[in-house]
């Protein structure tokens, strides 16, 4: 159905991708290589990053150094057929609100014609659940209703690879459930990428097949939601009582060294807990340390964890 | 490039256009339908034509027709430049902000369509009041003549020339201006150059070095050849020099068309460059700082 990807090859392929705004590192060597197909989610905490990322993948954006090639073309020189491939959904979107949505959507969809064929308005309405408001004016929708539009707009014309730039900020649960059903149905279309950022480790878990963690200007994890949870959880905490007092110990083989911890202890053991690190609790300390301004340390501390 | 590259680059670019004259159409539809957009055209334009309308019993010495029928032309003119300037930096402003540009700019042959539209819309709009303006100018002043094709060409003639004048000149100080906050600064000097245009008084009436500054603009140019073609011959008395000067109105309109295209597409790109996601939420945080 969409058109196929310009090249055979990634979809994105970014080396020692670099950027610096004055005198501050934003993005320090970051490489990312993604095959068509498929939901990534760059996931990181805010200020990583994420969103300088993305508006240098979709052209808006000149970056300071490293080669980036998106759908086989530079973005920094990709003319009106290498945009024509690519579906942009922003961060918060408030524009034409006096046009009416299915009107929207019939005009804008025109700029693909000569192309792509682009969704028929009403097939696009029902996909993302707005039949109901197509007569409505754009600036009446909800916030929820408004970022389906924009989705709407984003695969208009069949994009190869579709941008959504933290598509839930701000939603309430139901919206964002909802949302989230969205994007599940975006992924049964053939032929279209998905790379979304978020900085929810729970909306990433959900929604990609494979998720690319960034901090401190570079990609510290990369691999499918499994893989980086076992590696999270490759570290354990044990806790137990002894002699009245707390002793907190972190091993990479629990079983061991509480098989050990009992056999000598002559039973003064008490209170033995083994906590398996998740990798939720791995991302939220990046997270905490990152926003205590060390980033250095927790990256290095994630990377420990996740290896 | 091979020659069957080229024709596909026309086909597209042709393309762009015929989508942006159809963006132009649906624009001037909302425009004419939402109350918001017509007010801030009906209500500064009937409090003119009201204080117009008191002024029909003031004459201005040596002028054949009262000061309100003299202003009524002038009114027009000067809608047309207002109207096409603040239109099109209003909207390039606005646009910025909200991220409509932004997603002209994410869409193939986006911003030609975007530009061209607006431009359309921008046109047909002041078409569209410059109409009404006229009717109700005729029927509420004695004196207005508007009797003859002459006149017909030469009134549609400054017109569409007005409208070429100042949608480049809009686009380039809605190019220019980065930051909705600063557009008074473009504002007051617009404000301000209607003072010593001779709108709302003949240019004849100020000290000569004002008179020089005005007839730099091209509002006065518009007033001028508005009142040529809807006053009688003989009010041309109150002119400078005594005359319509129609080549020299024509000439200085063209020459700010002129300037005003050859700068706009150069100001475009860059404004067009410099959009995305983050400059819109970075002008966005800044106005609600503002606004509270």
């Amino acid at each position: 159905m969409g058109h196929p990807p310009a090249s055979d090859g990634p979809v994105i392929a970014v080396s020692d991708l670099r950027m610096r705004y004055g005198d501050k590192d934003v993005l320090t060597g970051l490489d990312l290589r993604i095959e068509p197909g498929g939901v990534t989610a760059l996931l990181g905490p805010n200020g990583a990053g994420k969103t300088t990322t993305i508006e240098i993948l979709e052209g808006f954006r000149a970056r300071s150094g490293g080669t980036v090639e998106v759908l086989g073309t530079d973005p920094e020189h990709g003319d009106e057929r290498w945009r024509a491939g690519l579906g942009v959904v922003l961060q918060e979107w408030r524009d034409n609100g006096k046009w009416r949505v299915r009107e929207l959507l019939d005009h804008f969809g025109e700029y693909y014609k000569p192309y792509a064929e682009p969704w028929d308005a009403d097939a696009l309405l029902g996909l993302v659940g707005l039949e109901a408001q197509a007569a409505q004016r754009v600036q009446t929708l909800s916030g929820g209703q408004r970022r389906r539009l924009d989705v709407a707009l984003g695969i208009i014309g069949r994009p190869a690879l579709l941008f959504l730039d933290e598509p839930t900020t701000g939603f309430d649960p139901h919206a964002r459930r909802e949302f989230h059903e969205l994007i599940h149905r975006l992924t049964d279309l053939d032929g279209t990428t998905i790379l979304l950022t978020t900085h929810d480790l729970d909306e990433a878990e959900k929604l990609a097949e494979r998720i690319v963690i960034l901090a401190g200007g570079r990609i510290i994890a990369d691999g499918s939601p499994d893989a980086l949870a076992r590696a999270a959880a490759t570290t354990a905490e044990v806790k137990w009582i002894q002699d009245g007092t707390l002793q907190i110990h972190a091993t990479e083989d629990a079983t061991d060294f509480v098989r050990k911890l009992l056999a000598t202890d002559d039973g003064a053991v008490t209170d033995l807990e083994v906590h398996r690190a998740s990798l939720e609790d791995a991302y939220l300390s990046l997270v905490a340390d990152f926003e205590a301004g060390q980033a250095e340390s927790a990256v290095d501390t994630f990377k420990e964890a996740t290896a | 490039m091979s020659t069957a590259a080229n024709t596909g680059t026309m086909n597209t670019t042709v393309h762009a256009y015929k989508t942006g004259w159809k963006r132009g159409l649906i624009e001037t539809r909302i425009s004419l339908t939402t109350i918001g957009d017509l007010m801030g055209f009906i209500m500064p334009t009937a409090i003119a034509i009201v204080v117009l309308f008191f002024m029909r019993g003031a004459d201005f010495e040596g002028s054949p027709v009262s000061l309100g029928a003299m202003n009524m032309p002038s009114l027009i003119g000067m809608n047309v430049v207002f109207g096409g300037i603040m239109g099109i930096m209003g909207t390039l402003s606005m646009d910025r902000t909200n991220g409509t540009l932004l997603r002209a700019k994410s869409m193939p042959g986006g911003m030609t369509g975007y530009l061209v539209g607006h431009m359309v819309s921008t046109a047909l709009f002041v078409l569209a009041t410059v109409a009404v303006m006229l009717a109700a100018g005729l029927v509420l002043f004695d004196g207005l003549e508007f009797d003859s094709p002459d006149r017909w060409l030469l009134f549609v003639a400054v017109v569409l020339m007005g409208i070429v004048t100042t949608l480049p000149l809009g686009a380039v100080l809605g190019a220019a201006i980065n930051n909705p906050k600063n557009m008074g600064l473009v504002m007051f000097p617009i404000m301000g150059s209607v003072a010593i245009s001779g709108i709302f008084y003949p240019l004849t009436a100020l000290p000569g070095w004002l008179q020089g500054i005005g007839q730099v603009f091209p509002i006065y140019w518009m007033g001028l050849g508005m009142r040529h073609s809807l006053l009688p011959d003989s009010a041309v008395a109150v002119e400078v020099d005594g005359s319509w000067r129609t080549l020299l109105m024509f000439a200085v309109l063209a020459a700010w068309a002129v300037l005003a295209l050859a700068l706009a597409p150069k100001l475009l790109r860059r404004m067009a460059r410099r959009e995305s996601g983050s400059a819109v939420a970075a002008r966005r945080a800044e106005m609600q700082q503002q606004w509270g």
